[in-house]
Parts: C-alpha cells; structure tokens; sequence
C-alpha cells in the first residue's frame, strides 16, 4: 500500500500545569489512507478538536509523532509548515473563521495569494470552487451579508481551493440546519468520490453514516475504530450515477 | 509573496477599517504639525527678538535723563520739563555734556556721540498729503551708524549740514510711502511745522519692533529741528558707540566717570541719568529666549510624545483585535513574514501618509503670522517629527504583530 496520508503515532496533549493540568490526548495513535473518509465522534470534552488541530497543523502535541505523506511534521520549521498548512491541509472549522469585512471571493482566493498563485488564475478557481459550493452568485457579498450555511461553504470553498490532498472539517455542521447540512456534506461526498483524503468531527449519527469510517475518542482514547465501506470506492450515501441500481 | 501583493493586502486591511484609519491617521498628522509649528513659532519669535535689539544699534549706550520718566531713548527728553523731576538737584542732558563725551583722552573707549533730540508726533505735509510722523529724531550723522540705520536710496546729511543748520531729512520707509507713494521722495521738500525740509535719503526698511512701526522715523540735522520745533533745550538722550564689542562696559564706566563729575554725583550717590546698554541687554535678552526655546521644546516633545502614545495606543488595539484575524490567515498557510510584512506596511502607510499630511499642514499652517511673530520653519524639526512618528507606527505597529505572527495558529484563533 501506498505511503498514508496521514499517522500519527502514541499522541498525547497535556494542557495547563499543576493542578489544571488536563490529558486531552492520551496516547492516539491512527493511521488514514488516501482516500478515506474518517468521522470522529465522542462526548464533549474528550478531545476531538485537540486531535483535529493537531492534525492540521495549528497545534503542537506534548509527546508523539505525526507524519503526513511520510513527513514528520514536529521536524518542519515555520516556513514549511506554513507551506504544509497551505498545500496539503484544508480545515474547515466550526466557526467557519472567514476574515471580515472580505468579500467571499477574496476570502476563497486568500490561501492562493499565499501559496503564490498568479492573480488571474486565483480568480478562476476562486469563481470555480464558490460555483461548486453553490455561492456564484453570492461572490462579492461580505461574511457578515451571508447566512451561515452559505458562510460555512464560503469556508468549505476556501479549504478545497487549494486542492489539498488531506480536508479537515471540525464539527462543519454543528451550526447549520437540515438543509444547509445537506449541502455540505453532499460537497463532502463529492470531493471524496473525487479522491479526496477527509476526516469530519461530528456529534450526528447521520453524519458519520455517511462516512466510510468511524473513529470513537473517550476521554483523550480511541476506544472504537469501525469501517462501514471501503476505501476505495464511493462513501456510503454518495449518489453514485455509474453504478446502476 | 510579491511586495506589491503585500502592500495590497495592506492596503485593503486598511480600508477595511476607514474610521480607524483615519483616526490613526489624523492623530499623527496633529503630532507632527504640532512639533514642526511649535518649533518654527519658537524659531520665529527668537529671530524677530535677536532682529529687534539689533535694530537698536551694535554696541552701543544710550545716556538718557532718568527723571524725564522716558523709555529707553528717552522719548520725552525733547520737551523740555525743567523742574518737572523729583529731584531738585538733577540735571538735564546737554549738548556739553554730549561734547564732553567725545574727549579722546577721558574716554578712549567711545568711537563717536550723537545727541539725540527726539518729537514725537510731528505732522509732514507734502503737497497737501499729511502724516503724523511718529518720531522726528535731530541729531549728528553717526547716528545712522550706531544704531545700524542704513541709507537706501539717496544720501546721508554730513557734519556740514549740522553745522549749518540746514533743513534736509532722511525719512523712513513708511514716512516715504505714506507722503509719496510711489514716487521717488529724494529731493522733494516735506513741511514740518511750517518749516520746509528737503528729503535727501531714504531708510532701508527695518521693519516692525514690537508695538512701534520702526520706519515710521525722520532722521534730521540737530540744530535743524532745535531751531524749528523743540528749540535749544536739554537733550533727549546720547547715542555713545563704543569702539568694539569688547569695549561697551569700559566705554560704560568712562561715560558714567564723565557725567557723574559733570552732574556733581557723588561717588555712590544717585544718579540724574541712566545708561542703556546694548551688549547687557543683548546678553539678558539671549538668556531668555534660550529659556523660552527650551519650554517650547519641552512642550513640543510633549505633544510628540501624546502623538506617539496615540499612535501605540492604536496600534496595539489593532493588532491585538485583529489576533484572531492573523491566526486565520496562518491556518490557511500565511506564512510569517507574510502577516509581518502586511501589518508593517499597514502601520508605514499610516505613519507616511500621517506624518507627511502633518508636515504638509505645518507648512501652511507657518505662513500665517501669530500675534506678530511670523514663524520660521526648522528642517530638523520636520526630520524629528517625521523620524519619530514614524519610528513609533512601526515600532508598535511591528513589535506586537510580530508576536501575534509568532503564536501558533491555534493560540492566535483563540485569542479574544
Ligand atoms: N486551550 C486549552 N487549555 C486548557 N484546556 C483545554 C484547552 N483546549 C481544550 N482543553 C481541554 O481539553 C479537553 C478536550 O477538549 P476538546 O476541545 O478537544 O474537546 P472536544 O472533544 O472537541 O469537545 P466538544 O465536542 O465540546 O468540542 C477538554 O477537557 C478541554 O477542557
Ligand atoms: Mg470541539
């Protein structure tokens, strides 16, 4: 098998000191191959979003290894992992975190100014991906002019923009309705049947059906790992046109 | 990322926030005006001061009779007023005891001695066209010399005309211009008091002293105005100039020898006269105006230093609201110098565009005079202002962005 997307290895956070010391990790190890589509559940508190921030960058574990593509993450320096951040990782969080007072469109072509795409064609895939999240026609409205079903595929648009190999969403549907749900996994289940590596945090049952597995965290363990579908191959409630009923 | 991706990023930062923007923006624009016309108003009204006493003439004393109750100059003198003082034994000044004066052998340190006889108030009348002058000063031509009057246009009168008596005149500017417009006065004839005065020269302009017009004057020979308006009574004052810089206290003590015997002053006793003099004045006046210039600059430095706390203080805000902005960007892969650079730009071009509005309103802002003094630009002061204001945007605009830039993505998310 190929070089996996991402694993980490015996991963532990310990937060505060002293008495406030909090274990939010205790010893995660996890291994996600290219392709898959991951939901983690677990209660609050037992440390779902530590393990997401670790895994897209934005936080240092206490103790343990993270390799994405092969590459140790603790051994990267600022720069590149802020070239890591930008090519290989979409995050997607709960409070969508779109820059205010940004057009929708300059907030979706951001990660490309960064990653140092030329102004026109940052443009076309900007339109391209706010397209494909359904928002054409809500490009030059500002964060605080769109509903936060349409703000959080403002954030979904962002994260893909840059087609990262790896997508992280942190509970991306924790505060959108039915049918803003809908539309957002629905663009999830695509861009994984397009080959897309996901891992999704989730609290809704029928969110993690749709994943093809499910990884359950008690306080700062994987107690559970399920495979409800394959790998390779569509997620579970994708609608699938080529393969006939 | 290109440097001129940066300055958009800036630049579209700072639009995202006019109010603050401008605020900052103005904030630093007061500053630095401030300081620049604090400073020039200081520069002014030290030069308009240095200009003044120099107009009073370069080591030079002026013996005036201290009971006539004039100012320095001794304005009143003319008028006579014989008893009028408190004391009975004093005595007026004399053209004797201005001849005394000129004893080479009692007094080596005096170069040359104008008396001075002084009306004020005097109407000239050229061809119907009246005007009050408001000094008409008799006296002997190394007037002009010691008290820095220089001819214009056409000449100065000489001893011969003093000795003569002769009724020629060298008018001020503002005399000239009032009486004669535009026309060249030289060689035209003034009525003073029914008394005809031929113009032979005109002053260059000296400009204004204090409350007084200092072209508002008419310089003729002594006898001449003796004759027709004041007549041969004491002396307004002496003009003494002493031979050098070095010599006007020594040129100070022969006078007050010479007077004191003349007047039968007592050794310790009190004098009828008093002595101005030029270089002491100079010396106190100087003290002052350093005095003066330093509490300008303290209040400049104040008013920079207020700026710049401003500056800080908006700065600091604004990095620290925008945390959370800055952890946004790098989650989605901004590197470092990156966010350094954007908020870097956004603190010069608030500083720049501040900073060079406040030289730009100090500029106008120093054309028009304040209370009389017109205020004189002081480059460095523009460096200072600039250097400073500037200096602190990026300091504080840099130092707090360059934490927040430094701070992991998750601890700059959850910053609130
Ligand atoms: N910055 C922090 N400082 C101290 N403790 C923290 C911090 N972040 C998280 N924790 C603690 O770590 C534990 C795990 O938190 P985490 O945010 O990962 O939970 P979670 O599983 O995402 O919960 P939820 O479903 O409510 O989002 C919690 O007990 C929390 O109090
Ligand atoms: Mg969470």
């Amino acid at each position: 098998m190929s070089v996996p997307v991402l694993s980490v290895r015996d991963l532990s956070k310990v937060y505060g000191e002293g008495d406030a010391r909090v274990h939010a990790l205790r010893g995660v190890s996890l291994t996600v191959e290219r392709g898959d589509y991951v939901a983690i559940m677990g209660a609050s508190g037992s440390g779902k979003s530590t393990l997401m921030n670790i895994l897209g960058c934005l936080d240092v574990p206490s103790s343990g290894r993270y390799l994405i593509e092969g590459t140790d993450v603790g051994s990267l320096d600022e720069r590149r992992l802020a070239v890591l951040r930008n090519r290989k990782i979409g995050f997607v969080f709960q409070s969508f975190n779109l820059i205010p007072r940004m057009s929708a469109l300059a907030n979706v072509e951001l990660p490309m100014a960064y990653g140092g795409v030329g102004a026109a064609e940052r443009r076309a895939r900007a339109l391209a991906a706010l397209e494909r999240v359904g928002l054409a026609d809500r490009v030059r409205h500002e964060p605080n002019e769109l509903s936060g079903g349409q703000q959080q595929r403002v954030a979904v648009a962002r994260a893909l923009v840059t087609a990262p190999s790896l997508l992280l969403a942190d509970e991306p549907t924790g505060n959108l309705d039915t049918a803003s749900t809908r539309d957002v996994l629905g663009i999830f289940d695509e861009l994984n049947v397009s080959g897309r590596t996901i891992v999704i945090i989730t609290h809704e049952d029928d969110v993690a059906e749709r994943a093809k597995r499910v990884v359950r965290l008690v306080d700062g363990r994987i107690v559970d790992d399920r495979r409800q579908a394959p790998v390779e191959g569509a997620p579970p409630r994708a609608r699938t046109p080529e393969v006939p009923a | 990322m290109s440097r001129f991706e940066i300055l958009r990023f800036a630049l579209r930062g700072l639009a995202a926030n006019k109010l603050r923007s401008f605020l900052t923006t103005l904030g630093i624009l007061i500053g630095v005006a401030a300081v620049i016309l604090l400073v020039a108003f200081g520069e002014g009204a030290s030069r308009s001061i240095q200009q003044n006493i120099q107009q009073l003439g370069s080591n030079t004393l002026t013996v005036s009779a201290s009971f006539a109750g004039g100012g320095p100059g001794g304005f009143a003198g003319g008028r006579g007023g014989r008893g009028g003082g408190p004391r009975t034994q004093a005595r007026q000044l004399t053209l004797d005891d201005a001849r005394a004066l000129t004893d080479r052998a009692q007094a080596p340190s005096v170069r040359s001695v104008s008396p001075v006889v002084t009306a004020n108030g005097t109407a000239a009348v050229y061809e119907g066209t009246s005007h009050t002058v408001s000094q008409l000063v008799g006296t002997y031509p190394s007037y002009f010399e010691a008290t820095n009057k220089v001819v214009e246009k056409g000449a100065y009168f000489v001893n011969d005309d003093v000795v003569a008596a002769r009724k020629v005149m060298v008018v001020g500017r503002t005399v000239a211009d009032e009486l004669f417009g535009a026309a060249d006065p030289v060689g035209r004839q003034v009525t003073v008091s029914g008394v005809p005065f031929t113009v032979v020269g005109v002053l260059r302009e000296a400009g204004s002293s204090g409350m007084q017009d200092a072209d508002d004057v008419a310089i003729v020979p002594l006898p001449a105005v003796q004759q027709s308006l004041t007549g041969f009574g004491p002396l307004g004052s002496i003009i003494v100039q002493a031979t050098g810089a070095g010599t006007t206290d020594a040129a100070q003590d022969e006078v007050t020898a010479i007077l004191d015997q003349r007047h039968g002053i007592a050794p310790g006793g009190v004098a009828d006269y008093r002595i101005l003099n030029q270089a002491a004045l100079q010396e106190t006046v100087s003290s002052t105006i350093g005095v003066f210039t330093a509490l300008l600059g303290a209040v400049a430095a104040i008013s920079l230093l207020v700026g710049g706390i401003g500056i800080t203080n908006i700065m600091l805000v604004t990095v620290t609201e925008r945390t959370r902005e800055i952890g946004i960007r790098k989650a989605i892969g901004a590197p470092r110098s990156a966010i350094l650079g954007q908020f870097l730009t956004e603190a010069t071009v608030l500083s720049l565009a501040g900073g060079l509005a406040g030289v730009l309103v100090a500029l106008a802002g120093s054309r028009f005079p304040v209370a009389g003094i017109q205020p004189v630009v002081v480059p460095s002061s523009i460096a200072l202002a600039l250097g400073v204001s500037v200096g602190i945007g990026l300091f504080f605009g840099g130092y707090p962005a360059n934490r927040a830039a430094k701070l992991r993505p998750i601890q700059a998310l959850r910053h609130e």
